[in-house]
């Protein structure tokens, strides 16, 4: 296409309208005498629709607007890891150095670093025949991740030339025989998914350390969960907390019009921390998007689109990689905004009719894929869901829910009793759940299963329970009963409550998960056993070595505790009467 | 470009429509003179090559159409210099202190731009405001934005005053200043403002700007805008630590409101812009600290929420954006508890970085977490002994219960003038604490029930 220019015609807000152009749904333009970054988002007689990625303060019309024939892609290379990105690629401290403290507009800035130079190995040879998605070099992009350089995706061709060295990212690396040059840049339009041969099902969990979730509702590798609440309810220390402690290879955070000093406090912990697995900081395994909440929509609209390129780019890697995005509502609402200023027909609550689609589209480029090189890689995407007044009947939750497998519900009343993580137990489910169960058997125990189930089970009839005890008071129930409302107790307290701040409960690995339950269900025949024998539930409930079941989990090296207080338990009951 | 244009086509509500212009850049300030000289302000919200619409926010009584219209090529900015410290001004800036014009060092654009997530610093000097159901439970760090969520007549303004009083951070002499937005309050409120500002000193530390309840509400729109304006330059050019308290954001929100429907949007929920979260967003967001800067900006957002109703738009959207929320309870203030904080739905997010060894004490963290699990639970009880009577409870209930009662009288009752100090409200948790047996403390590490715990200290 030919690059030319229009004129802006029409401001109102972040959505210009300009005549004159020939650029194609969602082409980039550069609006007015600063060349604000801008998107195509509609085509209406003569006019374009366009939304701008930034401020448009003092943008008249006259002004021009310059074509690129090009969409907004995302810049795929080594250099992306460790990165702090806005919405659409931008890094962020090299907007502070060229502009300051504050974000300014029109400025141009790579998303990776062009100049840096690589040391480059190449794996193809001269005359390999080589096929999309297949590797032909590496690059050790951090001390212990491995960056592929693969072919791109609509690209095949025999090697003509293909050197090792030192190379920066847009020298050529490799010459086929057709006369293409292919440096180790690729630039792929973000709102288009990159292709994998197949997608396989969801059969290997994905370990968080996160007893509510690993014992209870578990994610699966390329699998897909939401985690709607309230403010306040813990979404972004749960995804954050993800974040930290998930096994996968790479983690993509974005911060999607939310707050500021929640992403500082992030840039500030992530350096620092290190990765249980791997004994790097986990800053070298992450990819992190701020476009806060007072950031412009447009590049908040576009943040996911690019968040989720650069997760499928190490996805085709072979890497597994989970996408967190907090939050998918402020995303919505952006849609909402862009839409409500093109006066397009609104759908439920103001959201444009396409949100459903939107949302599906997203969470479709999950998975665990067989990529084009016949690697396996994954994405798993987690998606915060900000419900207005914590009301979970919104179009957004719900449409949500149609697509993600494992729903965290988080509910407030846990959060007032300071109950961490708020899970609501009940509410909550994972459809992954019964593919999931072999590999737990296989792994941690052949029990893994069936402990949950019992677990869940006292859980659900503790809920029944306290219904009768609003109702008549706790001391009403027959004694039995009242075990079971102990024994409840113990496994929200001591087993489903786990700090993210505590140094040591924030991760709980899957054999300290699953001791922990063991002992408060052992706890519980014992107790029941004792009730047959006549011992009365006063001196049951008194036992001490309950209360140091509570303490274990804050414990590292917990074992000899746990056996400790197991056997102390075994004493105690020995000696009940 | 400072051609004067009579080409008003309409007026509708607080909008003009301009015609026939020469092309007119988005969000311009735009100056109106009525026939009879009057000046007022406005704001370009739409420009094409056909129309141009102008928001006024001086109101649009005495506007015709032999008005002009005069469009100044900049956006709007604030006055600055060092000695707007101590002024009062109105809610568009303009002085009402009867004093002179300021005379700037530099005029700042007042929308704000977004300050660099990479660029800010982590909060987490911790704030003492001496009152122990913040301090202790829902700690304040400097650069936080923590809104007081309340209702019609509950002592909020109180509460906001008693924390400008006392508000210092431990062991530092600092330069700090408060910033005080008025939207749409009462005369008598801001009467009760000014004077306790006054009887303490503040007022030489404050810069004021009141926009009162029969003041336009348009210009409501620019109050916080001006002040965080202000407060930027006071905390990011002269290295101050600024407290920004505005109230009543309900009103602001109004106002936004107001200007949708006048400009025939669609509305979102409950008749509120859908833009509504994003523009709280842009005002909000300008609290925190920037790296390699002294100064930093705190604030204090207080909103009246309509009906008592936390989901109501206002502060659902507050609440989603603020570092969490201080909730003053009708019910409380009905027992005669002041400050009628009710800590189970308050939340301070950045508590956790200003808390522990190093900043206020080792135990704070566990002891907060303590209080909070019996009080919210000795709440629920309440509920329960109304059916089924204090007899039907077990004793770890009744423990519970009369920690709850204990709780409310000991630790989050307070004399409007008392200053406690970390340590005193740490120490009187630990004494309601005390009340239970030590199994019951779950939440606790034992090394810190054997360092804290009363029992233990009495023996050293
Ligand atoms: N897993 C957790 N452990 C301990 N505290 C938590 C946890 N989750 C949330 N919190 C507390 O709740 C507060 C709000 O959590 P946050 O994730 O910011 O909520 P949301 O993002 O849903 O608004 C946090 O500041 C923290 O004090
Ligand atoms: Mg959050």
């Amino acid at each position: 296409m030919e690059v030319g220019t229009g004129k802006v015609h029409r401001v109102a807000g972040p959505v210009v309208q300009a005549t004159g152009l020939k650029s194609h749904m969602y082409d980039l333009v550069l609006v007015g005498e600063e060349g604000l970054m801008s998107e195509i988002i509609g085509i209406a007689g003569d006019k374009h629709v366009i939304q701008v990625y930034e401020d448009t303060d003092g943008v008249k019309p006259g002004e021009p607007v310059k074509e690129t024939g090009a969409p907004l892609v995302a810049q795929l290379g080594p250099g992306i890891l460790t990165s702090i990105y806005d919405g659409i690629q931008r890094p962020l401290p090299q907007l502070v150095e060229a502009s300051g403290n504050f974000i300014s507009r029109g400025l141009f800035v790579d998303g990776i670093d062009h100049k840096k130079k690589w040391e480059f190995t190449a794996v193809a040879k001269k005359g390999d025949k080589v096929e999309p998605g297949q590797t032909i070099g590496t690059v050790q992009e951090q001390l212990l991740i491995k960056h592929k350089i693969m072919m791109p995706p609509d690209t095949r061709g025999t090697i003509k030339e293909i050197h090792s060295g030192n190379f920066n990212v847009e020298d050529t690396i490799c010459v086929l025989e057709d006369g293409t040059e292919l440096p180790m840049i690729q630039y792929w339009p973000v709102r288009r998914a990159r292709p994998s041969r197949i997608k396989q099902a969801p059969t290997i969990p994905l370990r968080t350390g996160q007893r509510v979730i690993d014992g209870f509702f578990s994610l699966a590798k390329g699998g897909t969960a939401a985690i709607p609440g309230g403010f306040g309810t813990g979404k972004t220390v749960m995804q954050q907390t993800l974040s930290k402690w998930s096994d996968v290879d790479i983690v993509v955070y974005v911060g999607c019009g939310e707050r500021g000093n929640e992403m500082a406090d992030l840039l500030h912990e992530f350096p620092e921390l290190v990765d249980p697995r791997t004994d790097r900081p986990l800053m070298e395994r992450s990819i992190v998007y701020a476009n806060t909440s007072n950031m412009p929509v447009a590049a908040r609209e576009a943040s996911i689109y690019t968040g989720i390129t650069t997760a499928e780019y190490y996805r085709d890697m072979g890497y597994d990689v989970m996408m967190t995005a907090d939050s998918t509502s402020r995303w919505a609402e952006a849609m909402r905004e862009l839409s409500s200023r093109l006066e397009e027909m609104p759908g439920e609550e103001g959201y444009p009719a396409y949100l459903g689609a939107r949302l599906a589209d997203f969470y479709e480029r999950s998975g665990r894929v067989t990529t084009l090189e016949g690697t396996e890689g994954s994405i798993s995407i987690v998606g915060a869901v900000s419900p207005p007044g914590g009301d979970f009947t919104e179009p957004v939750t719900q449409n949500t829910l149609r697509i993600t497998k494992v729903f965290w519900a988080l509910d407030s009343k846990l959060t007032q009793r300071r109950h961490f993580p708020s899970i609501n137990w009940l509410d909550s489910y994972s459809l992954y759940d019964l593919a999931l169960e072999p590999w737990f058997v296989e792994n941690v125990s052949p029990d893994w299963n069936k402990n949950k189930r019992r677990a869940m089970e006292i859980l659900q009839e503790n809920a029944e329970l306290e219904e009768i005890v609003m109702l008549v008071g706790s001391d009403a129930l027959p004694e039995d009963q009242q075990l079971t409302l102990e024994v409840a107790r113990m496994i929200i307290n001591f087993w489903l409550a786990q700090s993210a701040f505590h140094p040591v409960d924030t991760f709980c690995p899957y054999k300290k998960q699953f001791d922990l339950l063991k002992a408060i269900l052992e706890y519980r025949d014992r107790a029941f056993e004792a009730l047959a024998r006549g011992v009365p539930t006063d001196v049951i409930l008194g036992t001490p070595s309950k209360d140091a079941l509570a303490k274990v989990r804050l414990v590292e090296d917990y074992e000899p505790e746990l056996a400790k207080v197991t056997a102390q338990m075994e004493s105690e009951f020995k000696t009940m009467s | 470009m400072t051609k004067e244009y009579k080409t008003i086509n309409e007026i509708k509500g607080p909008l003009l429509f301009v015609e026939k212009t020469e092309p007119v850049g988005y969000n311009e300030l735009v100056e109106i003179r009525t026939e009879k000289g009057e000046v007022k302000r406005g704001q370009v919200l739409d420009t094409s090559n056909e129309v141009v619409v102008v928001q006024v926010f001086e109101g649009t009584g005495g506007l015709g159409k032999d008005t002009s219209v005069k469009f100044t090529g900049d956006v709007i900015r604030m006055p600055l210099a060092p000695d707007i410290i101590g002024r009062v001004l109105s809610g568009s800036g303009q002085p009402r202190d009867g004093g002179p014009p300021i005379v700037p060092d530099v005029e700042k654009e007042i929308a704000g731009a977004a300050i660099n997530p990479a660029a800010r610093e982590k909060p987490r000097a911790f704030i003492q405001t001496g009152i122990s159901t913040i301090d202790g439970t829902n700690t304040l760090v400097r650069g936080q934005k923590l809104p007081i969520f309340s209702g019609a007549g509950l002592p909020h303004n109180d509460v906001a005053l008693q924390i400008a009083r006392q508000s210092k951070a431990l062991g530092e002499a600092e330069s700090f200043a408060v910033v005080f937005c008025a939207m749409g309050i009462t005369n008598e409120e801001a009467q009760n403002f000014m004077a306790d500002f006054e009887r303490t000193g503040a007022l030489e530390r404050a810069v004021i700007f009141l926009n009162l309840a029969d003041d336009p509400a348009v210009e409501r729109l620019l109050t916080p805008r001006l002040g965080l304006t202000t407060a930027e330059y006071l905390a990011f050019d002269l290295d101050m630590h600024v407290l920004v308290i505005y109230t009543d954001m309900t009103n602001y929100c109004e106002a936004m409101r107001q200007m949708g429907a006048a400009r025939e949007e669609v509305p979102g929920r409950r008749g509120y812009p859908g833009y509504m979260y994003t523009d709280l967003a842009i005002q909000y967001e300008r609290a925190g600290i920037i790296t390699g800067k002294k100064g930093s900006i705190t604030q204090f957002p207080i909103l009246t929420m309509p009906g008592d109703d936390i989901t109501h738009p206002i502060p659902d959207l507050s609440g989603y954006i603020t570092e969490g929320q201080l909730i003053i309870s009708r019910e409380l203030h009905r027992k005669g508890i002041y400050p009628p904080i009710d800590i189970r739905p308050s939340l301070s997010r950045l508590m956790n970085s200003g808390i522990g060894a190093g900043h206020t004490r080792e135990d704070h963290r566990a002891v907060s977490d303590q209080l909070y699990a019996y009080y919210a639970e000795g709440c629920d009880l309440r509920g329960l002994v109304a059916i089924v009577g204090k007899e039907a409870l077990s004793e770890r209930d009744r423990l519970v219960l009369e920690f709850a009662d204990a709780f409310e009288r000991k630790f989050v009752n307070q004399g409007r003038d008392e200053d406690r100090s970390i340590f005193d409200t740490l120490d009187i948790g630990w004494n309601l604490l005390q009340a239970l047996p030590e199994t019951m403390l779950t939440r606790i590490d034992d090394h810190l029930i054997k360092k804290y715990h009363p029992r233990y200290r009495k023996k050293e």
